[in-house]
């Protein structure tokens, strides 16, 4: 098993035809991730890789049954690429596009309340279960199938968790990044709840930054819920305050959202949280060791 | 964004919400010609700077004639003001704003943000005005009320009465604090702010609700549909090396370090800054190329790195996903060989075209010292720069 995308998902790409999008559609199809329409107002009857374009979501729906979208549409256009795909009652969008203005997705939030899909990111790296899946824009190569959920604000740090868990002969049933904007779709709640729930899925990693209070939020959670043990990261330890460190969300204002108050949580929940981003795979292992679950982790 | 309180408040009249009456001046004659212009018994010199705190610091000042005006205009114009948020080196004052006195009867708080636990804009509002609001909501917290608002409905007229009330505005004074309310929600949303704070709202003895500050913040994200608000921004409140980054759309930020850092992707810069402090370095600065940096752009990076005096090291840390390896290599060997490198680099790469990066930086002749890791990298630039 895995969380929310599997070989069955099928994939519609919005903005298809532009630039980073076509490289990514080539790179997904690559990696074996069924990808059934794209949308491009305009360019619909036209083909990007073999893949059909469409001129609306409702058509590319109704054509092809696409369930899930991946969305590289430019900023100013984004919001509304959110909310077609959530007229056309998908099940999840993945919206990889940063520096989406936040009163847009503070629109898109309201529009969402009540309907049925599921919005991951702004700003995200995307989602992926490995060899099964890859809907987004990260290097493929490095994840291996396994028992290992992680979630991440941030892309490329993601990318070195998984490649510390990959060379260490840990799998990863799925990695979710939520992004780094400060008004997002799922948070880190929602996707514990998942990992919690998935059979397949032994430990999380869970990675962190400065701004806000959604790992706290989590911690909390995790302290009252969460089956299986937990390894944090937290990301702007030496941050100066009041400066944006290139996420939206990525701020400590007002004396909030600092990476100790989000340690200390995390600890009080019974996470063990990294030193240093080079050791969260060394971290992971130290505690699935001492949870006996090493064993079941270590799948190559 | 930022912008200085007189184009605020400038703002703040242009939807009709009442702000306490001045004139910009960028020397002392202009400060005495706006205060002609006003023609008031008192009149107030405010410094302006992108900062908070400027009363504590000594950058208002209240004159009661025009020959006080010139002195006190002469005394803050050049003047380096060091409030709480300017950081130790301070900030020089270049612009003054000359405004009416006004007869205050009491002071208070009104805020509008973007409330991420909620994601809405929320309206903030205390009587406890004049003072920095965090120390109100660590001192009195039941003092600070908040109005979440449904972006589709706006803030709605009992919303901003019920805020007006609680804050103990005077009742036969609640309409016009509604109505200043709501006039700064819609200047709020049609502009993109992401801040806008006015600290002190006044009540004056003649019955008007003003605001004496306007504190604007605006979403660097949304300035694409707002020309009007780009042309106030002021260059020299900023970082000359953080404007020549935006330039490029690099996510760069001056710290007070001695290692300069290039690195792809937000998370992985704070945490590369992170893992040189943890060996017991300090960064020069945050900068993150971004996933589809051009060779170009990497090259002007490493210029923006080169050019801060106090870098005596450089670590590039790339973990290429989108960003190729190769292309980050190119950069840094044009960089250094239009510039000059004089300083050690270590330079950590993995991921997409790994081995294509590594094979053009050793045959580019450059003293590079390569590191296997994140930790490996942060560990040796912090031993060579000592």
């Amino acid at each position: 098993m895995s969380i929310y995308v599997d070989k069955n998902t099928k994939v519609v790409v919005q903005g298809i035809t532009g630039g980073t999008a076509k490289f990514h559609t080539q790179q997904m199809l690559e990696y074996g991730t069924k990808i059934v329409a794209g949308v491009t107002p305009g360019k619909g009857g036209t083909e990007v890789d073999g893949v059909p374009v469409f001129n609306t979501m409702e058509e590319a729906v109704k054509e092809t049954g696409a369930n899930v979208s991946v969305i590289y549409v430019p900023a100013p256009f984004a919001a509304d690429a959110i909310m077609e795909a959530v007229d056309a009652e998908l099940d999840m969008a993945i919206c990889i596009t940063e520096h989406i203005p936040v009163l847009d997705m503070v629109k898109v939030v309201r529009y969402m309340e009540g309907k049925k899909t599921r919005l991951v990111g702004p700003n995200c790296p995307g989602v992926i279960t490995p060899e099964e899946s890859k809907i987004g824009i990260m290097p493929g190569y490095i994840h291996t199938k396994g028992h290992v959920g992680v979630i991440s604000r941030s892309g490329t740090l993601t990318y070195e968790a998984v490649h510390q868990l990959s060379e260490a002969g840990i799998g990863q049933t799925t990695a979710v990044g939520i992004g780094g904007d400060p008004v997002n779709g799922t948070n880190f709640i929602d996707v514990l709840k998942e990992f919690n729930e998935d059979e397949d899925t032994y430990a999380v990693v869970m990675i962190g930054e400065i701004g806000g209070t959604a790992e706290e939020e989590a911690a909390e959670w995790i302290k009252a819920n969460m089956k299986k043990p937990v390894v944090g990261f937290i990301g702007g330890q030496t941050a100066p305050p009041g400066k944006r460190m290139g996420h939206a969300g990525a701020i400590i204002s007002g004396g909030k959202g600092t990476a100790d108050e989000k340690i200390k949580a995390l600890n009080n929940a019974g996470v063990e949280v990294a030193e240093t981003p080079s050791v969260i795979g060394e971290t992971l292992i130290k505690v699935i060791k001492e949870k006996g679950l090493y064993e079941k982790c270590k799948t190559h | 964004m930022n912008i200085h309180e007189y184009q605020g408040k400038q703002l703040l009249r242009d939807y009709g919400v009442a702000a306490s009456k001045g004139i910009a001046a960028f020397s002392p004659e202009e400060a005495v010609k706006a205060a002609k212009e006003l023609g008031t018994e008192v009149f107030v010199v405010k410094a302006q700077i992108h900062a908070g705190g400027r009363g504590k610091a000594g950058g208002v000042k209240i004159a009661k004639n025009l020959d006080e005006v010139r002195a006190y205009a002469k005394e803050l114009l050049g003047k380096t003001l060091v409030t709480h948020q300017t950081g130790p080196e301070g900030k020089e004052v270049k612009r003054l704003l000359i405004e009416e006195g006004a007869d205050i009867k009491k002071e208070y708080y009104i805020s509008l943000v973007v409330d991420r636990a909620t994601d809405r804009v929320t309206l903030m509002g205390s009587e406890e005005g004049g003072m920095d609001i965090e120390e109100v909501a660590e001192a009195t917290p039941e003092k600070i009320f908040h109005e979440v608002i449904d972006p589709v409905s706006g803030l709605t007229g009992f919303q901003a009465r019920r805020m007006a009330f609680n804050m103990n505005i005077p009742a036969h004074l609640v309409n016009k604090a509604a109505k200043f309310m709501t006039g700064l929600y819609q200047v709020f949303v049609e502009k993109d702010a992401s801040i806008v704070e006015i600290n002190p709202l006044v009540v004056t003895g003649d019955d008007q609700v003003l605001a004496l500050d306007a504190k604007f913040n605006f979403d660097d994200n949304a300035l694409f549909r707002h020309k009007d608000i780009v042309e106030l921004r002021d260059f020299e409140e900023e970082d000359a090396k953080e404007i020549e980054a935006s330039k490029y759309d690099l996510s760069y930020i001056s710290l007070d370090g001695n290692i300069g850092c290039m690195v792809n992707g937000a998370g992985l810069a704070m945490a590369t800054m992170d893992t040189i402090n943890y060996y017991g370095g300090s960064p020069a600065n945050f900068l993150d190329v971004g996933g589809g940096a051009t060779a170009e752009k990497v090259t002007e990076a490493f210029k923006i790195i080169l050019s801060d005096e106090h870098v005596k090291g450089i670590f590039v840390n790339i973990f290429g996903g989108i960003m190729k390896c190769d292309v980050i290599a190119e950069g840094v060997i044009t960089a250094a060989k239009e510039v000059g490198l004089e300083v050690p680099l270590v330079v950590r790469l993995e991921g997409t075209n790994v081995e294509r990066g590594k094979a053009l930086l050793n045959e580019s002749g450059l003293n590079i010292i390569a590191a296997g890791s994140m930790a490996d990298g942060a560990q040796k630039i912090v031993e060579i720069v000592g």
